[in-house]
């Protein structure tokens, strides 16, 4: 079977849409979140989609395998917000790694079974990794912005145990995503390193995706582009990418950019636009893909695919037009000055 | 297309902005005060704990041109991590200074990684060594590269400081081999410092310190090509403390020569180094003899002639108080911080310092107007900012006015004809719609930049903006609108100007406006310039260049080409899209399985109105998010205020709306009344739902569906899909709404306007569309929960009202979902709206007052807002013949719609 490498270098690999956006469809309730197992937790676990793969994983592979069936080479984890730090909010810290490892196992099945299927496209399992609810870089308090709600080890530690559960759980790909914050992100690859060194284990492939907010091209941090890839260049990752906050239109100049100052594999899975009034993506699948198709022929990406408000239409259309358009070549990285 | 690129083995760094050291970058400086040892200010400052003074020792280090910032926390009376965990987590917040990176400065690798848990950007650790052996440096190498730090490498090992050309070269390459081959460190990341040591200190070891330096670098260089090197440049003129003049002239002399060999950065104090060139012949000649050790008596020559230079006082003025400046700095710090206490007596004085009154506004006003256009156009100020300016400019002018009348009278009088400014602009919001926040704030935008500025108002009818172009001679004429008809209004009035042989060029701005429409639509009618403007900051750009007659043609035929270039490829785009027919799309409608679905029958059917409703409840619901996208700062609500960027406007901005919104509150500024409907309803399988009024009559609500051909599984979705048909036999409900909280706002509008407030006025239009807005959020809710009952189980914080996590929508006539306007006739008709809640319709379906909404609630779960997108011509027929229209009234309304 070919390796993600292998396949990168062949061709545009497709990366799964919104996992969010189509557990909405679903209409679920606060009991179908809690099940059985849950039905007298003290608090409401409506909204913790990372719950769901606990307890209603027929859920999120049938999501999964939507994806497959619409051309996704990568498929992401519903680990989202599975850190200990992010299900605080439901006080369920205690359940973050059991919800990495079903996630795992959910997705692993799913894409092992499309690749049975057809050998030669074969799938990969990306654990995702998200931005955590506290940044290491903003203060939450306007009046002193010297405070932090949280500090780098405790991010460390989140990021590290969410890391160990998604590797011995199978994943092929550790995805950071998201990155509004940097210092979050360098907490995640500072727990990878930290992961892979003391376990001894061959390290996954790594890749990165920020969140340029708005037209102003920086992180909420307030990083430029080049500074936020430079921030993140020692986890040497497999690829660099942005995605979220923008629609593929507004992504164009920052996915030129990074294609250019980029050493590995270029990525961009943008939203299907800006929210309408009423905070509703309405890109059109044919629209989304169109815009990608764009970056592709452009020679600007590696990897692509979509977040908020798209649909396994959306890569359905991405799929058909990527298809047949040759990846971006990686750079020569030279060794001299001279 | 594609092109393979080349990335080269730079050391990058970063702040928040990046930094790449390329061969050519020559030297970069390190600021050195923000170090405790070197700097007993910063000391006193760090051991008092007033962190604030301290962070503006590091901003005048990033002033007077430092490239990267040295931090340093050694001091034995200090916590070094948590001081230094403090400075620089207050410095992250200082987007001026942490643009940089950070050199982290410790002999205490605690410290060091205490620093490296506070930055995000790619910074240096200064330093690590083998001074305690390879173990441990190792160690140290693998954490700072877990943090993607570069290092600065002492050269030092077990057996002490390299203190010999042979030794420093020796020990870098030792350390330089483990870090590449065992810990697989990037040689661009490794910096070496090989020990700037003191010279002329009279003891004759010393005297070749500078020199074995200097020959080290060119040795590490030759054997190491990419590692970098660095050092402590003020250690070599250490032995004259006291004396900096000597001390810039030995720094500048040795940066000459080390930098030559393949020094790359030094600590240095960036106000404290002379230029080679600027130094006296004859100390440069004796400061070269000691750097170089070119004569064995060098060092008492140089001592010899430090005694004659006197050091000179350093004093950087500051003024205290900005009320001890002239008058016309006064005038221009006013206006630049928007302070509007003195600006009357300070007007009053430069008034009567003047010759005449006109030059107070040609002079210092203006200078402090053209402080604050630079400052805006460069984006280091925001727009609430620029308006506060404007608000002391008019208030200054105001003072000013009648004497310049008084004036204008004498010369006309004396010598006839007419004064010139820089430019007559018209603006209006066009016939229709009442929105008119951002022309005002245009207005106030470009009349902060010398233009005249004739505001017409709202629902100005085209005849009136032509008859008022042409008596007042204007420039430039700028239309705005917000909602969808006053598109096609514009195109009219471009067609108007056509056949009205106008020349003059026309500005299109407003929430609905694009670009697109505007090549495709607009462009296409009028000969003589059309622009699309996005918002108020490129106003003045596009102003400038459509009246200065070199720029004039040539930017007007970039604008031309760029817009049929648009509207080339907005053309050519159409055929990629497939549609339905309407019959077909009909089949595929939202698959509701009425069988097991019965509609929730409203609790409290019938109209209900609400008078005088409490604002204090209303304001609970806001959503703060579009008020700062009206004010052009962007970024999410609460996270805004603390933006890097935007933050510190936003903060002031939300502090002076929740200051405003509390008077309208406590004061009862504004009326706030609304009236609600639920009514008896079944769709017929052809869009059309017949509601039944309170008084029996069934009203046909035609809407429009989907047509554009969607993939499999996904429906053609109308709003008539989500109410029951008729032949299931179950009895369904539609709701109405209409809301106002714009009433009594006109008698402050007008106050704000006497008193040249447009800040005031433009604030509280904002409000007030919020209030509209949020007034609307808590009567749905009262719906689902109360009225209809359909959700009485229902508890949702105010963000997840904003994220509309409730069951059933909302939607509005005129928006995505149900685009054509003219069906709020019927919604207002079955409300009884304007009766109870005094909101009248324009000929275009606007809403007066603005601070108005309105819509139709539909309770079932299914229910979802979308944008119905294109349609095809026979739903256009169907729909004309469905609401009594020729096709050329159909195509009228549904213009947006169609192709």
């Amino acid at each position: 079977m070919k390796s993600l490498h292998q396949c990168a270098a062949e061709r545009i690999l497709i990366i799964d849409g919104a996992m969010g956006t189509m557990i909405q469809r679903y209409k679920l309730q606060e009991s179908d979140y809690r099940g059985k197992r849950f039905a007298d937790h003290h608090s409401d676990v409506k909204g913790n989609n990372e719950l769901l793969s606990i307890t209603r994983p027929d859920i999120i592979e049938a999501i999964h395998r939507e994806y497959l069936e619409a051309g996704a080479d990568i498929i992401e984890t519903n680990t989202f917000s599975a850190t200990v730090i992010a299900q605080a909010d439901y006080d369920l810290q205690h359940l973050a790694a059991e919800m990495n490892t079903a996630s795992v196992k959910v997705a692993r099945k799913a894409a092992d079974d499309f690749t049975a299927r057809n050998p030669e496209k074969p799938r990969f399992v990306a654990g995702a990794i998200g931005p955590l609810n506290k940044t290491l870089s903003i203060s939450p308090d306007v009046n002193n912005p010297g405070f932090r709600s949280v500090t780098f080890d405790e991010v460390v530690d989140a990021y590290y145990e969410q890391i160990k559960a998604l590797t011995e759980a199978g994943a092929d790909i550790l995805l950071i995503e998201t990155i509004f914050d940097t210092l979050n992100a360098k907490g995640a690859i500072f727990a990878i390193k930290k992961y892979f060194r003391e376990s001894g284990r061959p390290q996954l492939p790594v890749m990165i995706s920020g969140t340029i907010t708005d037209a102003s091209g920086r992180t909420l941090s307030g990083q430029t582009l080049e500074a936020f890839y430079i921030s993140v260049m020692h986890a040497k990752p497999f690829s660099i990418g942005l995605n979220c906050a923008l629609g593929g239109s507004q992504m164009r100049p920052y996915v030129e950019e990074l294609s250019q100052i980029a050493n590995c594999y270029v990525s961009c899975y943008p939203n299907a636009g800006l929210p309408n009034t009423f905070g509703e993506y309405d890109e059109t699948p044919h629209e989304t893909a169109c815009i990608l198709e764009d970056f592709a022929k452009e020679g600007f990406v590696n990897i692509v695919g979509g977040c908020c408000g798209t649909t396994p239409d959306h890569i359905r259309h991405i799929a058909q037009h990527v298809k047949d358009i040759a990846p971006r070549p990686l750079p020569i990285v030279e060794a001299t000055l001279a | 297309m594609s092109t393979t690129h080349t990335i080269r083995p730079f050391l990058r760094l970063s702040g928040l902005e990046p930094l790449v050291v390329r061969p050519e970058t020559n030297f970069l400086n390190v600021g050195e005060r923000t170090n405790v040892t070197g700097s007993k200010k910063f000391a006193r400052l760090i051991r008092e704990g007033l962190y604030e003074e301290a962070l503006s020792v590091a901003r005048q280090q990033v002033e007077s041109g430092a490239q990267i910032i040295d931090v340093n926390m050694d001091d034995a009376l200090l916590d070094g991590e948590k001081a230094m965990t403090t400075f620089l987590n207050l410095l992250a917040s200082e987007p001026d200074i942490s643009r940089i990176p950070v050199m982290i400065d410790s002999s205490k690798f605690s410290v060091i990684e205490a620093g490296l848990k506070c930055l995000q950007g790619k910074c240096i650790v200064n330093s690590i060594s083998l001074k305690e052996g390879e173990e441990k440096f190792i160690d140290q190498a693998i954490i700072c590269q877990s943090y993607g730090a570069s290092v600065v490498v002492m050269a030092f090992d077990e057996n002490g400081q390299a203190d010999t050309l042979e030794k420093r070269v020796t020990i870098c390459q030792r350390a330089y081999d483990i870090l590449v081959d065992r810990v697989g460190f990037d040689p661009q990341d490794i910096i070496f410092d090989p020990n700037i040591f003191a010279i002329a200190t009279g003891i004759e070891e010393h005297n070749n310190y500078a020199v074995d330096f200097i020959e080290a670098c060119r040795q590490i260089k030759q054997r190491m090509p990419l590692a970098k090197i660095s050092g402590g440049v003020s250690n070599v003129s250490f032995s004259f403390r006291g004396n900096d003049v000597m001390r810039e002239a030995m720094h500048s002399v040795f940066l000459f020569h080390a930098i030559r060999a393949g020094l790359d950065m030094g600590i240095v104090n960036a106000g404290m180094i002379q230029i080679y060139d600027e130094i006296n012949p004859e100390m440069r000649e004796l400061v070269e003899d000691a750097i170089l050790n070119r004569r064995d008596d060098a060092t008492e020559r140089l001592i010899a002639y430090a005694d004659t230079v006197k050091a000179k006082g350093k004093v950087i003025e500051k003024d205290e108080t900005w009320r001890k400046g002239t008058v016309e700095e006064r005038l221009s710090h006013a206006l630049v911080n928007g302070i509007t206490d003195y600006i009357e007596a300070d007007t009053e004085e430069a008034r009567q310092k003047y010759p005449r009154p006109l030059e107070v506004i040609e002079g210092p006003l203006m200078d402090g107007m053209n402080i604050v256009g630079d400052l805006f156009g460069s984006g280091k100020m925001f727009l609430p900012q620029v308006v506060k300016s404007a608000r002391v400019m008019k208030k200054s002018v105001a003072v000013l006015t009648p004497f310049i009348e008084e004036e204008k009278a004498r010369y006309v009088a004396e010598n006839g004809g007419v004064i010139k400014s820089a430019g007559k602009i018209l603006l209006a919001t066009v016939k229709g719609d009442v929105h008119d926040i951002g022309k005002n704030i245009v207005g106030v935008v470009l009349g902060c930049n010398g233009y005249d500025i004739i505001d017409l108002g709202v629902m100005v009818p085209a005849e009136k903006i032509l008859q008022a172009a042409r008596d007042e001679k204007v420039d430039i004429i700028g239309l705005s609108g917000l909602i969808t008809p006053s598109l096609d209004e514009m195109v009219h009035i471009a067609r108007e100007l056509k056949r009205q042989n106008f020349d003059i060029p026309l500005l299109i701005g407003g929430a609905t406006t694009s670009r697109t429409h505007t090549a495709v639509k607009i462009a296409p009618e009028y000969d003589n310039g059309v622009v699309h403007v996005l918002d108020a900051s490129r106003s003045v750009t596009v102003t400038g260049n459509l009246l200065n007659k070199s720029l004039h043609k040539n930017f007007l035929s970039e604008v031309k080409q760029e817009y049929h270039k648009l509207n080339e490829q907005f053309r050519n785009k159409k055929p990629v899209k497939q549609y339905l027919t309407l019959a077909d799309a009909r089949a595929n409608k939202v698959p509701v399985d009425w069988n097991a679905f019965t509609p929730v029958k409203p609790v409290q059917p019938g109209i209900h109105e609400f008078q005088h409703y409490d604002l204090g409840e209303i304001a609970e619901y806001i959503d703060w998010n579009p008020f700062f996208i009206a004010w052009e700062l962007h970024g999410k609500f609460p996270a805004i205020l603390k933006d890097e960027v935007v933050g510190q406007q936003a903060s002031d901005l939300f502090k002076d709306a929740q200051a405003m919104l509390k008077k309208i509150i406590d004061e009862k500024w504004l009326t706030a009344r609304a009236v609600i409907g639920l009514f008896p309803a079944n769709s017929n399988g052809l869009d059309t739902v017949i509601a039944t009024s309170p008084d029996g009559a069934q009203v046909p609500l035609e809407f429009l569906r989907q047509q554009i051909k969607k993939a499999p599984g996904q429906p053609n979705i109308s709003l008539s899909d989500f109410i029951a048909p008729a032949e299931t036999g179950k009895q369904d409900w539609i709701g109405g709404f209409a809301v106002t909280a714009g009433e009594g706002i006109e008698k402050w509008l007008d106050k704000f306007k006497k008193e040249h407030d447009d800040y005031s006025s433009i604030m509280l239009k904002a409000l007030a569309d919020r209030l509209a807005e949020a007034f609307t959020e808590l009567l749905h809710e009262r719906v689902r929960k109360e009225f209809w009952g359909y959700a009485t189980e229902e508890h949702l914080s105010n963000d997840q009202l904003i994220a509309e996590e409730y069951l059933g929508i909302r939607p509005a006539p005129g928006y995505p979902a149900c685009p054509e306007h003219t069906e709020k006739y019927k919604l207002f008709d079955l409300l009884g709206a304007t009766a109870s809640t005094g909101i009248t319709l324009t000929e275009s379906l606007a809403m007066y007052p603005a601070a108005s909404v309105s819509g139709w609630y539909f309770a079932n779960p299914q229910s979802k807002y979308f944008g119905l997108g294109k349609i095809e011509r026979d739903q256009l027929r169907d729909y004309a013949e469905r609401k009594g229209w020729d096709l050329e009234t159909a195509e009228k309304w549904l213009r947006p719609s169609l192709d």
